[in-house]
């Protein structure tokens, strides 16, 4: 154990295995970490990256390989072993007791004894310290819930480093965080390299792997493919790496050719549950064959206006037009008769039935059509034969419509909603994150049908908090903070402009 | 967590898994009964020949069977659409009083086969009226239907004791039950059913409301995987927020599932009220709603599993009763016990052995 030679590996990977029944999950995977660095670790969805991680952290046990820290080959059951080899992992859900203060979240796990009081009082000195060392100020009596997402995962990476973690695994941290967040995050894990400690990086999105890494693996299909020193590779390159073919990084556009306005938001304002205002006194119109881009962080109101007009959440007030009628009040079903399709947000949760086959996911909302059925009763074989359409159309894989919804990766589960609101060939299309956790062959293939729809005059308004993917589709984009629009540019507006407005600061 | 997803043939699924639980939950039944000095292969070689040794042993069975396929279903209709009704109970007592009345006042007039459609409707509405209020709060005011559903199991209990106390009580007799139905009020006997297989139903009350629970099966199965209702209610159970945006309606489906399921449960008076006993008796369901949610579990929620089930519970209850008779040992509560054995292992344990099913299934196929 020296700490001297840097070139010492802080974690060498030899031969992991890894099969879930007949996935190949982690094909003979070899890695090794150099001591103080940072190394990323990129690939689509299902590459293989989080089962790995999950090997390293304890979730899951290799078939075969072997884990070796600091050069002692250990084994790993579970968490609590990680941790006492010095393994901390920021989760990309982060993992916190809401309504604890920095402190007593920091603590949980590790409070020392029965009582609280001594345990608190050197965990206060011990934050304070490590707080110091590494830059990362949080106020320790502060409610998790009232912190901004960027202070909750600065207190995720205290919390690894309280249980005396040298190395870190990150797992998607910039996918909650604007990009002011994230170069404070970059930040910070530059400090941490530099006083010592070992930074794994999990990412699919290239631009940080340029701007922070060291050394970056590449992970394809279950294998590691290549590892490169970040300064000897290109982004190009490492998509090449990724997906395993040449790829279009850039959408590539006509100029837009926009009609007369299709929706028109006015002064809507919508609250949630809580009575909370999330949108506030909001209008904007959408014209046939333009693509309207809603720029900001998540949780800043873009949310709620999609769901409101989309039918699902009751606006407070105000008004939505479709085609010069007032529809505020309509639902989902009544949208959809006129014409509105939805791709929203949460896949998961709301564009997907994951426990359906996937075969009934593909009429989800247009299941009262007379095509998939007469009467009261459904005719699964019309179902499935329109499924299977749309599954050759799409490509999605495995090309199976009796398959389990779960059982697609996130990709083709996005392909099946997108299959779904596109092929009914709607006059508008709300669009929500259209590419959350999808692979880099799938975005190219999402955003082509998006522009299509555009230049097929449709109206298109589109909520993300990718920053790349507004900017590249958009024709215009609105930025929204705290539930309001502060406003309006162009499609090529420059990524500092929008990012200080997002923020809040400039208009 | 990491065998969870592991896919397995339908034939482990449905076949191995259950078989072994089912084996699991007589073992330890079987050591109950060594610990009381019995021996448990001879119990459970009374217990099998009671339920199904004999052609009246086989109508016992069935006729339980009959009343767990109606509560079981009625449980797992709402269940689909994400409700727990723990109210088939309170549903069945009341679907009692529908049938009873409809008997009263057609068995002069009409034979059997007239009365009973209008007794299925009649013991169906009275059910399904028992599930609207509960189904109502929960659609429109959100009071959750597991306690709704329970207060009103008490709620029917009272209504019914003043009703066969004060209202349908025979003037001048002490029991508090209705007059006995006259045939054109009753359901005809099934014997020649067990006399296909050669059996004599003798006493037992198999009767036609056997085949009504058997069509229900058959009409449940249509309605939640044929029926664009069946798709939004099991739309809304997976996921709410997906029947949301796709534009299903909650408070409706709430309403129409929960009217469906007490209906279900209001039919299952068919069997003792006008099937069995020609008359309407205090407390005639006797615990039968709540054994439709173990027999709903275990068939997963599916008309086919959910026969199989009541069968079963229907062989422990007949054979159960032949078994304490036999044996003075084992008492009525020591057939409770096996009975909770057999929930216990087969409903709430049904995962434990998964994990290391998949994994010497793992090992086998070498995969």
């Amino acid at each position: 154990m020296s700490f001297d030679s840097p070139k010492e590996p802080a974690i060498e990977l030899v031969g992991i295995d890894k099969k879930f029944g007949t996935v190949h999950a982690n094909k003979n995977i070899n890695l090794t970490v150099a001591k103080g660095s940072i190394h990323g670790i990129i690939g689509e969805n299902g590459a293989g990256k989080s089962t790995l991680m999950s090997i390293l952290y304890g979730f899951y046990q290799a078939d075969h390989g072997e884990i070796r820290i600091s050069g002692k080959p250990m084994t790993i059951r579970d968490s609590q072993a990680a941790i006492a080899a010095g393994i901390g992992m920021v989760h990309q859900h982060f993992m916190l007791v809401e309504n604890f203060t920095v402190l007593e979240n920091v603590m949980l796990g590790a409070e020392g004894g029965q009582l609280l009081a001594k345990g608190v009082a050197s965990a206060r000195k011990e934050l304070k310290r490590l707080e110091d060392d590494y830059g990362l100020e949080v106020d320790p009596d502060a409610v998790i819930e009232e912190l901004p997402v960027g202070s909750q995962q600065r207190v995720e990476i205290l919390k690894a480093l309280y249980r005396g973690a040298d190395i870190l695994i990150l797992d998607e941290p910039t996918g909650v965080l604007t990009p002011p967040e994230a170069d404070h995050l970059f930040k910070v894990l530059r400090v941490l390299r530099d006083q010592g400690k070992t930074i794994i990086l999990i990412t699919h999105k290239l631009r940080e792997i340029m701007a922070i890494t060291d050394t970056v693996s590449v992970m394809r299909r279950g294998e590691m493919v290549a590892t490169r020193k970040t300064a000897e590779t290109t982004v190009e390159e490492l998509a090449e790496l990724m997906v395993g073919r040449r790829v279009l990084l850039r959408v590539e556009k006509g100029a837009a050719h926009p009609g007369g306005v299709l929706m028109s938001v006015r002064n809507l304002t919508v609250k949630d549950s809580r009575g909370v205002t999330m949108v506030d006194d909001v209008s904007f119109d959408v014209r046939a064959g333009e693509i309207v881009g809603i720029a900001g962080v998540a949780g800043n109101g873009q949310s709620e206006l999609l769901e409101a007009i989309a039918g699902i959440r009751k606006p407070s007030s105000g008004e939505i037009f479709i085609d010069g009628k007032p529809v505020a009040g309509v639902d989902p079903a009544g949208l959809r008769d006129l014409g509105l399709a939805h791709i929203p947000e949460d896949r998961h949760h709301m564009g997907l039935v994951l426990k359906f086959e996937e075969y009934e996911n593909s009429i989800l909302g247009y299941h009262r059509d007379p095509r998939y059925g007469r009467g009261p009763f459904l005719d699964l074989d019309a179902m499935r034969k329109d499924a299977e359409e749309k599954i050759g159309k799409y490509d999605i894989r495995p090309p199976n419509p009796r398959l389990r919804t779960a059982n697609f990766s996130g990709g083709n589960q996005q392909k099946i909603v997108v299959a779904r609101e596109i092929e009914r060939d709607p006059k508008m299309l709300l669009i929500g994150q259209p590419t959350r956790g999808v692979d880099i062959g799938a975005i190219e293939f999402i955003h082509k049908r998006i522009i299509e729809m555009r230049d097929a005059g449709k109206a298109v308004l589109l909520v993300s908090v990718e920053l790349d993917e507004i900017r590249s589709l958009s024709d215009r984009i609105l930025v929204m903070f705290a539930g309001r629009i502060v406003g309006e540019k162009s499609g090529e507006a420059g990524e500092q402009t929008l990012g200080l407005m997002m923020a809040g600061i400039a208009a | 967590m990491t065998t969870a997803s592991v896919p397995l043939p339908a034939w482990i699924n449905y076949g191995l898994i259950p078989l072994l639980n089912l084996i699991l939950a007589f073992f330890f039944s079987g050591l109950v009964v060594w610990a009381i000095g019995e021996s448990p292969f001879e119990a459970l070689q009374l217990l099998l020949i009671g339920a199904l040794g004999r052609g009246e042993g086989i109508g016992f069975t069935l006729f339980y069977t009959t009343s767990f396929i109606f509560t079981g279903l009625s449980v797992a209709v709402a269940i689909h659409a994400g409700l727990f009704n723990i109210g088939s109970e309170g549903q069945a007592y009341l679907g009692g009083l529908g049938a009873a009345l409809v008997a009263l006042a057609m068995d002069h007039y009409v034979p059997w086969y007239v009365t009973m459609p209008f007794a299925v409707i009649g013991a169906a509405l009275f059910g399904a009226a028992c599930a609207a209020i509960p189904a109502w709060l929960q659609a429109k005011r959100g009071s959750h239907i597991v306690i709704t559903t329970i207060m009103f199991n008490f709620i029917v209990s009272s209504l019914m004791n003043y009703m066969l106390v004060r209202v349908l009580i025979v003037p001048g007799k002490m029991a508090p039950e209705t007059r006995t139905f006259l045939p054109g009020g009753q359901l005809p006997k099934l014997d020649w059913l067990i006399a296909m297989f050669g059996g004599k139903l003798g006493a037992a009350p198999l009767n036609f409301s056997f085949l009504i629970a058997l069509i229900m099966c058959f009409l449940v199965w249509v309605l939640i995987w044929r029926t664009k209702l069946g798709y939004e209610m099991r739309t809304l159970g997976i996921s709410p927020t997906a029947a949301s945006y796709a534009g299903i309606r909650y408070s409706k489906i709430v309403m129409i599932t929960m009217l469906i399921s007490g209906g279900l449960a209001g039919m299952m008076a068919l069997n003792p009220v006008m099937g069995a006993s020609a008359r309407l008796q205090i407390e005639f369901v006797g615990g039968a709603g709540f054994v439709g949610i173990a027999v709903s579990l275990m068939g997963r929620n599916h008309p086919a599993g959910i026969i199989l089930a009541a069968l079963l519970f229907g062989i422990l209850y007949q054979g159960g009763a032949e078994l304490s008779f036999d044996m003075p040992s084992i008492t009525r509560d020591m057939i409770v016990v096996i009975q909770g054995m057999v929930i216990l292992f087969a409903g709430a344990l049904e995962y434990m052995l998964r994990p290391a099913i998949v994994r010497f299934y793992q090992q086998l196929t070498g995969k």
